[in-house]
């Protein structure tokens, strides 16, 4: 039989049952690969469900650094029997099963062309340790000792991380090495080690570090001057507000008197999340709330408001396949449209895209000096690939000279030098308006804030121009907006080339290996990478210079692609569709399997002619 | 309404406050309302409490969501900022505000349609979270923007004005405020400026969710024979527990009273309400009795008007939340941001 031989590019999945406690095993297992200086990639697959149901946790493993999905599995870590035969199914021929063999299983359960590793796993357990729970951990620990023999990834990678996990509790450290000792040994005594698949120390990583995305923007509210944090549970944003209570209590909180320097609410519904953040923020204090697809749709009512209002406020949208429960714990870009024209009557919104947790941290910051100085919502649009998964990217940075930008605020000072205020008056000529935080003056500066209905100078008004003029104004803000949000990066093909592709967001990881993909194939393209809405001019520009261009996206109906089309007036059909919408990520095979069909059926048409 | 503008001018002599304010730096732009709605005569009552509150306008926040009753915070109050919301979400936009500095005083106007029906929700988790506000519903049974259809807190049984009946259970915002722990509630009624103005007193000096159910008849849609929220029916059935005066300050109590007829209770921010009895059986700082007293008078079909309860030790979601004294609004770059240093050490941790 073929054994599939590779050093440092394969995938391992692990199959385990949901709660089992498999998932801190299963980082051990990727966080030692990284320490050996390999980039890993894991991603967890998890169903909506607490104890119970099946769990994946795949780790891409690549000499070249890719990070993004694969598809396909080299190594299974088969440890749940719900799902063995779909298990066995995934694995690519000449691949390897590793499997708990202290029950017999029928030899029909098997593939003729997989390679199968058996470990007694129950068995060792059973022998040493009495307590379930015990024997329930340390069976994860005892099959990463297993795979550590197996897979020749260093002991004392492990070793390292299992002491610092479990620094000032000797007992429990010790208690690690001895389960990780006895996989190995089982390995060692009675397997094949290694086997085709082997990891080799390399020197991949650098400086990077492995951090979850939704931890990383509710760090960078931290950061960012975040104070009022109002949020209502929601798969898969819960562990953003989460995050940012976290480091809240680690850096906001005073160490003498325990008097904190933010405030968290958990709300009794979305609506309520977006009330008090826009209260708030009417009110001065930067505010935020985190949330999914089904939130900002309870939103759209406030976010009208927020809108003509212009009043600041940060939504975090961590997205998700669309509604009820189910699908909703897999990933997918599909909110673009419902939150760039979130709401009633004419309005558009700010939306910035990022592509790994580094940037949510950046973005998760800088969405608050964008919401403060345009005064409006921004809504920073993650997804539960980037939010709910460890990922490698550049380690956190922060200017100390940086200032919050708290955007134009009227002072009582300014009040009292006679300086004209009116609240929808744009002396700037930039579209952005002066406001006053509320109890500035005595006497000066007051307002009312209403919707639509009224004046420069925030009078109540029915009148008809006074409505447009406002209106006119709020497009004048937008551009002003298209000016000042993160800039979309090109990245141009050694090659000159017609072709383009237009990507974003979580996108981006398995777009960069596309790109190799299809260089190899002789088919060179230029990528740009959308940060965020609106467009600056760089994103036209690209377009132009392009005959096609893909536009790669996670959802089924090309959001992003529509509002190319609708906001830049471009020829629909120069822009195609690449759509990955099956709840996985999308993977860079799909990619360039996609644009090369796509690039071949259109040599058939006479293409210039048609676009020129 | 009337179309004459407000004369800017007033009487030299109009009395000033503590802070030598008017009573007209109290007052907003001219009603818009219908004439003769009880509304407007609330406007009035709150423009007369903070006048002898002495509280500085601008130092006061008031909010609300939509329909008439909302209207009113553009009547009154007109050096404060003011924030018209959306339906029935003025409370959640209230707690945000006051999460963002809790040095103002924040009122929230909001009506029976907007909190009964639309914002029920936001209506009762802001009480059971103490945000430290006065919450205002003015109660006409009606929704009068949109011309006359029953609210939720119609009784079942009231006729409106085209001679329908109202066959839905009422819902009595009082009864649910006292059970989710708001801690100074009040019901009065519009056409009785003395017992209103000092409730409102007593509302904006209290520490705590402070909540007043002021019913004020819709003169258009719902003054009619068969109402139960008609200015006579009102009268007719008032059943007033005490007569309250907010007396500020530590001033000694001096006045000697009959035994049983005067309760006093110190707010937390000193000031001493004295609530004179008109039931001789009534505690107002006893929630369980006046939650049974309520359910026993309403079933007899009376409205029970007062200060209703009121805990004096009472207080707010900041002190739940533990935040910091100083409003997170005015929070700088070094109180807010842990800067670069901290940043490097965790990345450290995750590498």
């Amino acid at each position: 039989m073929s054994q599939l031989q590779a050093v440092n590019d394969f995938v391992v999945k692990f199959a385990n049952v949901n709660g089992s406690g498999s998932a801190s095993a299963n980082k051990l297992f990727a966080q030692s690969i990284l320490r050996m200086g390999v980039t890993a990639t894991p991603r967890n697959i998890f169903p909506s469900n607490i104890q119970g149901l099946p769990t994946w946790y795949e780790v891409r493993i690549s000499e070249k650094g890719y990070m993004g999905a694969r598809g396909g599995t080299d190594l299974m870590v088969a440890m749940n029997p719900q799902t063995w035969d779909q298990d066995i199914k995934s694995i690519v021929p000449g691949g390897y099963l590793f499997y708990d063999s202290t029950r017999v299983i029928p030899p029909s359960k098997f593939r003729a062309d997989v390679n199968v590793i058996g470990v007694p796993l129950t068995a060792i357990c059973n022998a040493q340790y009495t307590l379930s729970r015990e024997r329930q951990l340390f069976k994860n620990i005892i099959y990463v000792g297993a795979l550590s023999a197996l897979l020749d990834i260093d002991p004392d990678a492990i070793k390292g991380l299992l002491a610092e996990q479990f620094r000032g509790r000797d007992k429990l450290i010790q208690a690690n090495y001895n389960a990780l000792e006895l996989g190995r040994d089982y390995a060692l005594k009675n397997l094949a080690c290694p086997i085709g698949l082997t990891v080799r120390r390399a020197d991949q990583i650098g400086d990077r570090i492995l951090f979850e995305g939704n931890a990383a923007a509710g760090l960078g509210a931290v950061y960012g001057g975040a104070t009022v944090c109002a949020w209502y549970p929601i798969t898969p944003s819960t562990s953003l507000a989460e995050g940012f209570t976290k480091y809240c209590e680690k850096f906001r909180k005073d160490k003498e008197t325990g008097e904190k320097r933010y405030a968290i609410i958990q709300a009794e519904d979305e609506l309520a999340s977006i009330g008090m953040v826009i209260g708030a923020g009417w009110n001065g204090a930067r505010a935020f709330t985190a949330t999914s697809g089904p939130g900002i749709s309870l939103m759209q009512e406030f976010l009208g408001l927020a809108y003509f209002a212009e009043i600041p406020a940060v939504l975090f949208d961590v997205q998700r396949a669309g509604p009820s429960t189910g699908m909703p714990t897999r990933t997918q870009q599909c909110d673009v449209l419902s939150a760039a024209y979130a709401s009633h009557g004419d309005t558009k919104h700010i939306l910035l895209f990022p592509e790994d947790p580094n940037e949510c941290f950046v973005m998760g910051a800088q969405a608050f000096d964008l919401a403060d100085r345009l005064q409006t919502p921004v809504f920073v649009m993650l997804d539960l690939d980037i939010g709910m998964n460890d990922r490698l990217c550049a380690p956190f940075k922060w200017d100390d000279t940086k200032r919050m930008d708290r955007g134009k605020v009227m002072t009582a000072a300014e009040l009292d030098a006679g300086r004209d205020f009116g609240r929808y008056l744009d002396v700037d000529g930039d579209g952005i308006p002066y406001r006053t935080y509320p109890g500035t003056h005595p006497t000066k500066g007051s307002f009312f804030t209403r919707g639509t209905s009224r004046d420069r100078y925030a009078r109540y008004t029915e009148e008809g121009a006074a409505y447009q003029d406002n209106m006119e104004r709020l497009l004048k803000k937008f551009r002003t907006a298209a000016t000042i949000v993160p800039p979309a990066i090109r990245r141009d093909a050694k090659d000159a080339t017609k072709l383009g592709a237009i990507y974003f967001g979580s996108t981006a990881p398995a777009m960069d290996e596309a790109i190799d993909m299809l260089a190899a194939t002789g088919i060179a393209i230029d990528a740009l990478r959308i940060r965020a809405f609106p467009f600056g001019a760089e994103v036209e520009t690209f377009i132009e210079e392009h005959d096609q261009v893909f536009v790669v996206e996670q959802n089924r109906d090309a959001q992003m692609r529509t509002l190319l089309i609708n906001e830049l007036e471009i020829n629909p059909k120069k822009l195609q569709r690449v759509l990955h919408y099956d709840g996985s990520p999308i993977t860079a095979s799909f990619i360039a399997g996609a644009i090369e069909d796509t690039a071949a059926s259109l040599k058939i048409v006479p293409l210039r002619k048609a676009v020129s | 309404m009337t179309f004459l503008p407000k004369p800017k001018l007033h009487h030299p002599k109009l009395a000033e406050n503590g802070l030598g304010f008017t009573r007209r730096d109290y007052e907003g732009s001219i009603s818009t309302l219908c004439a003769g709605c009880g509304h407007d005569s609330i406007s009035a009552a709150i423009i007369h409490a903070c006048f002898e509150l002495d509280l500085p306008p601008h130092r006061i926040a008031k909010l609300s969501g939509i329909g008439c009753s909302s209207k009113t915070p553009t009547y009154f109050l007109g050096n404060s900022h003011g924030f018209n919301s959306v339906h029935g979400r003025m409370p959640s936009v209230l707690t945000g505000a006051n999460l963002a500095n809790r040095d103002l005083i924040y009122l929230g106007v909001s009506g029976d349609g907007d909190s009964a029906s639309i914002g029920f929700g936001q209506f009762a988790h802001s009480i059971r979270r103490g945000v430290n506000m006065t919450y205002i519903v003015e109660n006409n049974g009606v929704y009068g923007l949109t011309k006359g259809q029953f609210s939720a807190t119609a009784d079942k049984g009231a006729k409106s004005k085209k001679g329908v009946a109202n066959n839905d259970e009422a819902i009595d915002l009082v009864a649910v405020a006292l059970q989710l722990g708001a801690t100074y509630v009040g019901r009065s009624f519009s056409g009785d400026k003395a017992q209103l103005i000092p409730l409102i007193k007593g509302a904006l000096a209290h520490k705590g969710a402070a909540f007043i159910d002021c019913l004020s008849p819709c003169v258009t849609f719902n003054n009619h024979e068969g109402s139960t929220k008609s200015f006579d029916y009102v009268r007719e059935h008032n059943a007033a527990v005490n007569f309250l005066d907010v007396i500020e300050g530590r001033e000694e109590i001096t006045a000697d009273y009959p035994a049983g007829s005067v309760e006093i209770v110190r707010q937390h921010d000193g000031s001493l309400l004295k609530l004179r009895k008109l039931a001789n059986d009534y505690d107002a700082t006893d929630r369980i009795a006046a939650m049974n007293f309520l359910q026993q008078h309403h079933a007899r079909g009376e409205i029970v008007t007062g200060l209703l309860y009121v805990d004096g030790e009472s207080g707010d979601m900041h002190d739940l939340l533990g935040t910091a004294q100083h409003p997170l609004n005015g929070m700088n770059d070094d109180m807010l941001c842990p800067g670069s240093a901290a940043l490097e050490k965790l990345n450290a941790s995750l590498r």
